[in-house]
């Protein structure tokens, strides 16, 4: 890069072009973290988040998302691992319409999942069929207090619908760097198929996975809304941080929704240095 | 022992038909050809690694044609050697011992044997990331000898070493299989490397083979 500095005019133009751009967008996250914090700063007194962070639908709404987001984040690795191995190892038919429809959920307005969703647990199976909605089934099963739809499952479920089309997609692109010809070495070595793959592919994919794990974490933190449509915002029962910050706002509270947000934020920058952190030991320890 | 028969794979487009040849019980067999025409396949499908459409493959008399690799007791080493990154040395060489359930002490035992005999006992606690190529070549050789094969497969297991170091590898391979009787199918395009290890040659060419 330095020498590349170095060796004329075009290289310094085609590098000041490269920052300029890829700049732009850093820049952009950084204008919006400012802003947030700038307003905090000059709005909110320390003792007023203090405070917030005392208030009982906080604190209720802070437990919330860090449980719904890692269940989320574990059914999401769960789905993901088998799925992007699937589809990285294995030709089949329609494996490109698969492929596709597996991308949905990130291209669909979240709006959009959640109806499906509303409609999916309280429509379905058709009436004609006289078996009742799912919601139904669930609660004969599992008794009249049991429910999905504007309960805490509905949380998670609207969570994981999403966040688990990212660790699919990041759990594909996983494997397909790893050679198969590791696996097919353990087989020739005595490894059943499933052997190979937790003994020699799962090992070897850590990597992914951890980030496959947070990304979903992180894309269910931010989820709101399919939890707006599917679990409702109701104070002290399906309010996750997301749902807070518009609750607020909601109420012209922006001091709070700021003070929320940047709770987010904090939260969301401790998983992801957490996480980096974690993976760079990983691979140091690749290297000894 | 390795008898091959009437020999047919198909692998998308790509089609091999009639491939026959034999290597007696302690042999060194080269199979020899231009890149692409499908020496890979056929070590594959001796391997139980790709599905074959007809013919048999017999290893010491067992027909093993549709046996999964896991059974065939086949030693095989990729071109590039295809480690295991997250695995020392000492992992690799008793991955298969472990599969096989040996005893702790016997794997131990069998790991220093190995390491001894390819001169890898100092890298015995290191990962493969760092290690040269010759290196990389003698773990992968010591994990595919581990559980003691009595058929061992190659593929271009010399193509990316420097010239000394291939010189080394070809008379450590050639050391390894005939004092330990392990009938060999090495996969090369070198003339040069084929004569200098080979007991028999086979040419592939448009997809026939035929001894040279």
């Amino acid at each position: 890069m330095k020498r590349a500095f170095h060796s004329g005019g075009t290289d310094l133009l085609f590098f000041a072009a490269l920052v300029s751009l890829g700049g732009l967008y850093l820049l952009l996250i950084l204008a919006m973290l400012f802003a947030d914090i700038w307003y905090a700063g000059t709005h909110i007194s320390g003792q007023e988040f203090i405070d917030l962070l005392k208030n009982e639908h906080i604190r209720y709404s802070i437990w919330l998302t860090l449980i719904t987001c890692t269940i989320s984040a574990l059914l999401s690795l769960l789905v993901a691992v088998p799925a992007g191995y699937i589809l990285s190892r294995y030709r089949f038919w329609g494996k490109t319409l698969i492929d596709a429809i597996l991308d949905i959920p990130i291209v669909l307005p979240p709006l959009v999942v959640g109806l499906s969703l509303l409609i999916l647990f309280n429509k379905m199976p058709p009436e004609f069929l006289g078996l009742g909605s799912l919601e139904d089934i669930i609660r004969k099963f599992f008794g009249p207090n049991a429910g999905v739809t504007y309960k805490i499952p509905a949380v998670i479920i609207a969570q994981f619908s999403v966040s688990c089309a990212f660790a699919v997609r990041t759990m594909r692109n996983t494997f397909d760097q790893i050679s198969p010809r590791t696996e097919q070495v353990a087989r020739t070595l005595g490894c059943s198929r499933g052997r190979a793959f937790f003994s020699v592919v799962i090992p070897e994919s850590w990597r992914g996975i951890s980030t496959a794990g947070t990304l979903a974490w992180t894309r269910a933190m931010g989820e709101f809304g399919p939890i707006l449509v599917f679990a409702s915002t109701i104070r002290g029962r399906t309010e996750v941080l997301s749902s807070t910050v518009f609750l607020e706002i909601s109420i012209g509270n922006l001091e709070g929704a700021v003070m929320v947000s940047l709770l987010m934020v904090t939260i969301a920058i401790i998983v992801l240095v957490a996480v980096r952190a974690w993976d760079k030991g990983q691979q140091h320890r690749l290297l000894i | 022992m390795i008898e091959v028969e009437n020999l047919s794979i198909k692998a998308g487009d790509f089609r091999l038909e009639g491939i026959s040849f034999e290597i007696p019980a302690g042999g060194y067999g080269v199979l020899m050809g231009r890149t692409g025409c499908g020496k890979t396949t056929i070590l594959e499908a001796i391997c139980g690694l790709k599905e074959v459409t007809g013919g048999t493959i017999r290893l010491d008399g067992i027909d093993m044609t549709r046996m999964p690799p896991s059974r065939r007791g086949i030693g095989f080493v990729p071109q590039d050697g295809t480690l295991f990154s997250t695995m020392t040395v000492r992992q690799h060489l008793a991955f298969g011992p472990k599969v096989h359930r040996w005893k702790k002490e016997k794997i131990t035992e069998r790991v220093q044997e190995l390491a001894r005999e390819l001169g890898i006992e100092s890298l015995l606690g290191r990962k493969p990331y760092g290690l040269s190529g010759g290196e990389r070549q003698r773990v992968a050789l010591g994990r595919a000898l581990a559980v003691r094969p009595k058929v061992i497969c190659l593929d271009e297991p010399l193509s990316a070493l420097d010239d000394n170091t291939h010189a080394e590898m070809t008379s450590l391979i050639k050391r390894l299989v005939t004092d330990h009787g392990i009938t060999v199918l090495h996969i090369t395009h070198s003339h040069a490397e084929a004569e200098s290890v080979a007991d028999r040659i086979f040419l592939l060419e448009n997809g026939k083979l035929r001894p040279e």
